[in-house]
């Protein structure tokens, strides 16, 4: 029992957000779902294929990973630090047998299953658009989830870190938003040169893009089990440091 | 300085066991900030059932103490032990123990009244019906039965702290740890949660209490530390301790410069005390001096009281503003 204390932050949140349901599935839904409208349609008709997908096709996968990525980073940026700051939500929590750990863990988990849970929307909404999924998709989940949960970790730290709201605008003007650019959402990475091209492969969103698309079209071309092992390092790494950055900002 | 043992000790009894109603044991405890010593070799004993009022000026270690206890602030030296449990490697089992009302107000503003109160306690890992009753228990203690289903922010300043008490109750704890518990609460308000602070000693509960009200510590306080730049300076019963470190009574004069040089000399002569402070004399004595009240008739005022908590405590930690 001692372990899955984090279960009942992840609780409390849930709580929270049955509450105001509709609001933050519109916030974190609303952008992906116009970006594919107005990309997709709008731009798309007057694009060949890629790589035997159009345009949509081709986007849509992609769009589905940045909903996770946002879903997950707003909850525990903007989430996570009104109930540490105003809320005084840990600070009440830390007198009970909760440690850190279990803040961390409860406040990631959370937002990762938010991020899940914009992805599987969206998904589904995919055929409205004309794509539709393969089976593989369902293999897929746990990928988003796994991301969900990297970018709620990186989320906690700048939480961690900021000393008001402002402070998240570095991570969104010089995190999010470039990863959202240049992760391979929007057009293939083959068409920089190979030199440049391994510095966008490496960041932390493009593995999680290009399976992304693999699996809602069931391909495999691309070297899957590497991409997912390397993600799921690099979301390990990222969890232990967030208790750390956590455990500093809260215990002096 | 005065130390009290309420609790009987059987002759000779150093096994392990003749502790067994010691419920924090901390010694020589230390916390540095830098070159500050915020708190400085701090050792102290809360027994079961015991009262302890937590006194000192701002700054003066009370919080830091209270904190390196819950964890909150990584000692620099000493030991601490809660029910016999070491702090902080047995932390998290030792908050099974401890309900906190905090200095400020933690409560959900997301939540309802019952919904605080229920979430709180699955954190003890305390849920489903046995939850349900002991918030329904607590609500009615601490008359907010009516205000269940309410948001936090419609609940007035006392009804929060009575929440905050409620919730600080949810786990049954062995030591309740009450910081500033009734700090912006007019008279009414505090006095109800007085009412029930005496219910729940008279049941037993353990208490940890600080406050700069001193009446509120006077009136439930079986014991006192006072702090003073991260050490104890004095301990003790506050009766006790206010007779044999200010007096018996306080005499309060004002009058020119003249007039309470005059006084102060015979004050002097009956076993007291005495303090000038701008154009007031204050006159703490040991003994019934009321014979003196004949010479203050020319004075512009006087009066006369018995010595209190407070002067004892301007009496150690002086008339200087602390702020820091």
């Amino acid at each position: 029992m001692k372990h899955l204390r984090f279960w009942t932050l992840w609780r409390r949140n849930s709580r929270v957000w049955r509450k105001h349901v509709m609001a933050t599935l519109i916030g974190n839904l609303g952008q992906p779902l116009l970006f594919l409208l107005a990309m997709g349609y709008g731009i798309g008709h007057e694009m060949q294929t890629i790589d035997g997908l159009t345009y949509l096709q081709f986007l849509a996968p992609g769009l589905v990973t940045s909903s996770v990525m946002y879903s997950a980073a707003f909850e525990t940026t903007y989430g996570s630090y009104t109930r540490l700051s105003m809320q005084k939500t840990y600070e009440a929590i830390l007198m009970t047998p909760l440690g850190i750990t279990d803040i961390a863990l409860g406040e990631i988990f959370w937002g990762a299953s938010k991020g899940l849970l914009s992805a599987i929307i969206m998904l589904a909404m995919l055929p409205l658009f004309g794509v539709w999924p393969s089976i593989w998709t369902l293999a897929l989940l746990p990928v988003l989830f796994m991301s969900g949960v990297f970018f709620a970790a990186f989320g906690l730290i700048m939480t961690a870190l900021a000393s008001s709201y402002e402070f998240f605008n570095y991570f969104i003007s010089l995190i999010l938003t470039p990863l959202f650019l240049f992760s391979g959402i929007f057009f293939p990475l083959k068409t920089i040169v190979p030199s440049a091209r391994i510095f966008f492969e490496l960041l932390p969103l493009t593995p999680i893009v290009t399976l992304s698309r693999m699996l809602c079209y069931g391909q495999f071309h691309e070297p899957w089990l590497l991409k997912i092992a390397g993600s799921l390092l690099l979301t390990l790494f990222t969890c232990w440091l967030s208790v750390i950055f956590l455990r500093k900002r809260l215990i002096q | 300085m005065t130390s009290t043992q309420t609790a009987p000790q059987t002759a000779g009894a150093v096994t392990p066991a003749a502790g067994d109603d010691i419920i924090v044991q901390v010694s020589g405890l230390c916390k540095f900030f830098g070159s500050r010593r915020a708190v400085d070799n701090v050792s102290f004993t809360i027994r079961q059932g015991e009262c302890v009022g937590f006194l000192g000026p701002n700054g003066a270690g009370k919080t830091t103490t209270i904190n390196m206890l819950l964890g909150l602030v990584e000692k620099s030296g000493g030991t601490m032990r809660i029910m016999h449990l070491d702090i902080p490697a047995q932390q998290q089992e030792a908050k099974c123990f401890i309900g906190v009302v905090p200095q400020t107000d933690s409560l959900d503003p997301d939540l309802t009244v019952e919904e605080n109160l229920l979430t709180y306690a699955s954190y003890f890992n305390i849920t489903g019906r046995k939850a349900r009753a002991k918030s329904a228990e607590l609500l009615e203690f601490f008359a907010l039965a009516n205000r269940r289903q309410e948001i936090i922010e419609h609940l007035s300043g006392g009804q929060r702290r009575r929440l905050l008490l409620a919730r600080a109750l949810i786990n049954e704890p062995k030591l309740l740890i009450l910081d500033e518990p009734t700090v912006g609460l007019d008279p009414q308000a505090r006095h109800l949660i007085w009412e029930r602070l005496e219910i729940l000693q008279q049941q037993g509960t353990t208490m940890l209490l600080t406050s700069h009200y001193l009446d509120e510590v006077e009136h439930l306080s079986s014991r006192v530390l006072i702090l003073d730049h991260g050490k104890i300076v004095a301990q003790g019963v506050p009766q006790q301790l206010i007779t044999e470190l200010v007096g018996i009574d306080v005499f309060v004069i004002e009058g020119t410069t003249a007039e309470l040089d005059a006084l102060e000399k015979s004050f002097k002569q009956c076993e007291a005390t005495t303090e000038r402070v701008n154009d007031k004399l204050y006159a703490y004595t040991q003994e019934d001096c009321s014979r003196l009240e004949s010479l203050l008739k020319k004075s512009r005022s006087w009066l006369r009281r018995p010595a209190n908590l407070e002067d004892l405590f301007i009496q150690l930690t002086g008339r200087s503003l602390r702020e820091s």
